[in-house]
């Protein structure tokens, strides 16, 4: 049975982001959490790096490529971001990647509120799959994870993070 | 046995086609609302636009003319990314004698996606709906006097926006009710989501008996009907529906139930006035009100192209 520790992960995702943002080619960079994992992780990651004002949290629902199938999704949250995209570097933060269609969804969500300088990502967990041309620039885990499979993160009243996987869709 | 389902659920209980408030679960009309307020942002976008409609036709058959409510459904399906045609229906097949589903079956043959229906007879959004093919969405935009959901819903989303919780609210729906399609869609839609007082004010003509039976207290003075409502609905007085001696004159029936100044001071110091529009100044409300600090004519208006996203999306997204 696969062991992830989230907590010692998301220590090495505050290392692996804190460097993006210092290595100086992302100048005033924001960090923008994907709904729902990586919007807990991005409040998080902006506060333990002393980060000023709150962090953007994007949502792909509406620019899902799955919308026929199957439909709006229920309770997802909107997007809010409290600061201009136009010419801004963002860091994109996600608890796990894998097809890499919701990194799709998000950067054409994205677009719709202006023309960002860059956009990079960063996510706690790459478990393999891709479907599309993406890449994350950090992971603090890469793991190869069979098709069957969910990996889901959790986040419990005190604000810590667990990992959970579950078979089926 | 065949089991009589509601024809706007498909099996799993998913919204299909939207033709009436009246028998959707608190869950449907709330999951409606809550994806209502994520389009209501997409206006502060530098893109107005989603794709969630792109490639997809939409149809808007107007068989009663309604130049505002067409427009709203065209603005929303155009801010969704489908293709919209109007048909001035009204003027055009069915004046040759074409039968309605024979219309149906012709623009269906030109790959509607959804048609947006009004219809001057109660259920001919449902019988179109029953014809169509499985990937084909309905959405009644007002049938007659039975129900007009978009309007309710847009309403409902307005009550919630300015009054969060609607399980303590009084609201006073004002005037000619009878032919209404929009206090029925209203009733239902404030009786589903848990509003434990709701009062039909209006003359005896105007307001029927039957209101009663629908959990709706109904009073013929208006002082007794406003005074201490949350929200004030008020409705236009339907002159193109008025056949007979319903009412001794206009003139009359402000004096009695236009909303004054005067008379909406009775109402609760937070109460918001709402009104479907167009409305009549000085017939129904009197102009300082309808521009006064309690009205939210307009916003319901601008809610309203949200509503229809959320309603046009959401049908488009589940399969019969």
């Amino acid at each position: 049975m696969l062991e992830l520790d989230a907590e010692s992960l998301y220590d090495e995702l505050r290392q692996g982001v804190r460097s993006l943002l210092a290595d100086g080619s992302r100048p005033d960079a924001a960090l923008v959490g994907i709904w729902s994992g990586g919007a807990w992780l991005a409040e998080r990651l902006q506060r333990d790096l002393g980060l000023p004002g709150s962090p953007g949290v994007i949502s792909s629902t509406l620019h899902r490529d799955d919308f026929n199938a199957r439909g709006l999704a229920a309770g997802t949250d909107a997007t809010a971001l409290p600061f201009a995209i136009e010419g801004r570097h963002i860091v994109l933060v996600d608890d796990v990647l894998y097809t890499g269609r919701t990194i799709r969804a998000v950067v054409n969500e994205l677009f719709d509120f202006g023309r960002p300088a860059s956009v990079t990502l960063a996510v706690l967990v790459d478990r393999g799959g891709r479907e599309l041309p993406i890449a994350a620039a950090y992971a603090a885990a890469r793991i190869a994870l069979p098709a069957g499979q969910r990996l889901r993160l959790a986040h419990a009243a005190d604000g810590g993070f667990s990992f959970a996987v579950t078979t089926g869709s | 046995m065949l089991m009589r389902r509601n024809p706007q659920l498909n099996a799993h209980g998913e919204l299909i086609h939207l033709l009436s408030i009246e028998g959707l679960p608190q869950a449907v009309l709330t999951q409606i609302l809550d994806t209502a307020g994520t389009f209501l942002s997409v206006n502060d976008r530098d893109v107005k636009k989603v794709p969630l409609l792109r490639g997809k036709s939409v149809f808007n058959l107007f068989f009663e003319n309604s130049t505002r409510t067409r427009t709203t459904f065209e603005i929303a399906a155009k801010r969704l990314s489908a293709d919209v045609i109007n048909l001035d229906i009204a003027r055009s097949s069915t004046a040759k004698g074409e039968s309605l589903l024979d219309t149906i079956a012709n623009l269906s043959a030109m790959h509607a996606d959804m048609f947006i229906v009004r219809h001057a007879e109660s259920g001919a959004p449902y019988l179109i709906a029953q014809h169509v093919a499985p990937h084909v969405h309905v959405i009644n935009a007002g049938d007659g006097r039975h129900a007009h959901p978009t309007q309710g819903l847009l309403d409902m989303y307005t009550i919630r926006h300015y009054k969060r919780d609607f399980t303590q609210l009084t609201v006073a729906i004002v005037g000619d009710i009878v032919h209404s399609r929009v206090a029925r869609s209203d009733i239902h839609g404030l009786t589903t989501l848990g509003v434990p007082e709701i009062r039909a004010v209006g003359p005896k003509t105007l307001v029927p008996g039957d209101l009663a039976g629908m959990g709706v207290r109904v009073c013929h003075d208006m002082a007794e009907g406003i005074r201490g409502a949350d929200v004030i609905i008020m409705l236009r007085l339907q002159n193109e529906r008025m056949g007979g001696a319903l009412l001794p004159s206009a003139g009359e029936f402000y004096k009695s139930y236009g909303l004054t100044p005067e008379k909406l001071a009775l109402a609760r110091p937070d109460a918001i006035v709402m009104h479907p529009g167009p409305i009549n100044r000085g017939v129904e409300i009197d102009s300082a009100v309808a521009d006064g600090a309690h009205s939210v004519i307009l916003p319901q208006v601008t809610f309203g192209i949200a509503v229809r996203m959320a309603v046009m999306s959401t049908i488009a997204g589940n399969q019969a």
